[in-house]
């Protein structure tokens, strides 16, 4: 008996899933699913930790208007809900632009080994993810930068380092140490945020899990939906600790 | 005597914060070779000195040169800075060993002491870490390059940021009260290693509370109080001798 069978026997045994949904194809159209959702956190992530900075540090700025704008679209990202933001993202093009929706999407791509479905509904998400996720990261950037003690500044500027200097080898170090904790919580946030993406139909995992609820009439893939995101916030959690660890040579 | 150099030459130095004055007119000289030993009351702008000669602070008025690097002109309408240049510059001139240390805690004592060289004046990294081990020896710190700043007392971090300051090879090392955080135990072991380069002719600027150093390490001492200097001249005659009566009583409320 293979094991494909034996799966499927389990499935009917224990979750009553037998006919035309078996344990192995809702399996398998979750993973799809899940990959989907792996795609836009790994792609939020990479957006919007950099970008995060570059607003905070434009919200520190001695620049009034440019201090102003990025105080603004904190306020903005952070106090309204982020479906609406997606919505909007993906609306804009045609609502602003007059452009059709369709002509925007790219079709699959491989970047590297990763196969993308780079549709506007892929792009307008991960932008929109990235845009709201960068103002929360940009709030605990900056409490970070202000916790650096004024001497480690002064200390640097007479060693003759120059500000970017100090910034990259010097404050930027003991920021990441001292926000880890508060970005963690972000991250364990954004691995069930993703769901949201369900709004634009994208086919993540819970908007493949809500299909096949109201379809199949069944709990099952609610349940294994939560298993899942619980065991990817255990991973993200485990990974985040690594690195905590790895940070803890020193306290200051 | 030979002709001394002049290494730093700050002229009617002016500073204020909002409407609180800190220093007045305020001139001196650092030459080759000098000590210079500065004491005073608390909040009599010993700290805001030290700051304006190491750039942490600009000048309201007045003129601050390093040898031929002028900072800072003034023409009667207030100080006027060179540019960022001639600020990077003139910072070659000197160190500044700071009263809380500031050691980077999240680099070794190693990279403590390599990282400006390399950084900054792109010295080659072998040749950064054959002077820093020298330097840790000198400083009674052999065997602790790669530790972090956390695993060592005060004074092991004192004399680490000593050293940080020494791999540059300033012309002028300014002390803000370097032992002032530290208890009597640790002071010694810093007040050694200043004292061993006063020997050698290390050219100092030292705001220090602990007399007794003052009077056997400086060649010049000045007291300050209230943003002027009220008396200045050989480190030993001021203390033993003090012509003025704020000066007299400053140095019976130290003892
Ligand atoms: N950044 C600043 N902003 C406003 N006022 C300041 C600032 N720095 C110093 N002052 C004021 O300047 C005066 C001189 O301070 P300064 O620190 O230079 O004194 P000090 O002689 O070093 O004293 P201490 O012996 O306590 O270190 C004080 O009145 C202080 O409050
Ligand atoms: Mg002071």
């Amino acid at each position: 008996m293979d094991i494909v069978t034996l799966i499927n026997q389990f499935g009917a045994a224990y979750m009553g899933l037998d006919g035309s949904l078996t344990l192995t194809t809702l399996l398998m159209r979750m993973g799809g699913g899940l990959i989907v959702t792996f795609q836009i956190f790994l792609i939020t992530l990479i957006g919007s930790l950099p970008l995060g900075v570059l607003i905070a540090l434009g919200r520190m700025s001695k620049i009034k208007p440019l201090s102003a704008l990025m105080r603004l679209y904190i306020s903005f990202m952070r106090g309204t809900p982020l479906m609406l933001q997606l919505m909007a993202i993906y609306y804009i093009p045609y609502y602003v632009f007059g452009i059709k929706l369709s002509l925007l999407n790219f079709g699959p791509m491989d970047i590297g080994p990763v196969h993308v479905e780079v549709g506007w509904v892929m792009t307008a998400c991960c932008i929109g993810f990235i845009l709201n996720y960068a103002a929360y990261f940009a709030e605990i950037y900056r409490g970070g930068i202000q916790s650096i003690a004024r001497g480690q500044y002064e200390a640097a500027e007479v060693l003759g380092y120059t500000s970017s200097q100090t910034f990259m080898k010097i404050v930027l170090p003991q920021v990441i140490k001292r926000i880890l904790p508060a970005m963690g919580n972000e991250v364990i946030t954004l691995v069930k945020d993703t769901s949201l993406a369900f709004v634009l139909a994208l086919a993540e995992m819970f908007t493949v899990v809500k299909q096949i609820v109201a379809s199949e009439v069944t709990m099952v893939p609610f349940i294994l939906a939560a298993l899942f995101y619980w065991l990817f916030t255990i991973l993200a959690e485990f990974v985040l600790g690594r690195i905590e660890k790895k940070l803890n040579y020193y306290h200051d | 005597m030979a002709e001394s150099k002049t290494l730093l030459d700050l002229k009617h130095a002016r500073k204020s914060f909002g409407d609180n004055e800190v220093l007045k007119d305020i001139s001196l000289t650092v030459e080759e070779g000098e000590v210079l030993a500065i004491i005073g009351p608390s909040g009599g702008g010993k700290s805001t000195l030290l700051r304006c000669c190491t750039l942490l602070e600009t000048l309201d008025g007045g003129t601050l040169s390093y040898g031929d690097c002028v900072v800072a002109s003034d023409s009667g309408s207030g100080a006027v800075y060179g540019g960022k240049d001639v600020l990077q510059r003139a910072r070659t001139h000197f160190g500044l060993v700071f009263q809380n240390f500031n050691l980077f805690p999240h680099y070794t004592v190693m990279k403590n002491l390599i990282d400006a060289p390399v950084t900054v004046q792109k010295v080659p990294k072998d040749q950064a870490v054959a002077k820093a081990y020298q330097l840790l020896e000198k400083m009674g710190l052999e065997g602790k390059q790669d530790m972090v700043p956390c695993e060592l007392s005060g004074g092991q971090q004192q004399r680490v940021a000593i050293a940080r300051a020494l791999m540059l090879d300033p012309a002028v090392l300014f002390f803000d009260e370097p032992t002032s955080a530290l208890d009597p135990e640790l002071t010694k072991g810093v007040l050694k290693v200043i004292r061993d380069l006063a020997e050698e002719h290390m050219t100092m600027v030292i705001v220090t509370h602990e007399m007794k150093f003052a009077r056997d390490v400086a060649d010049h001492l000045i007291f300050m109080d209230g943003g002027v200097i009220v008396e200045q001249g050989p480190a030993a005659e001021v203390i033993d001798n003090p012509q003025h009566e704020r000066t007299r009583a400053f140095l019976l409320s130290e003892e």
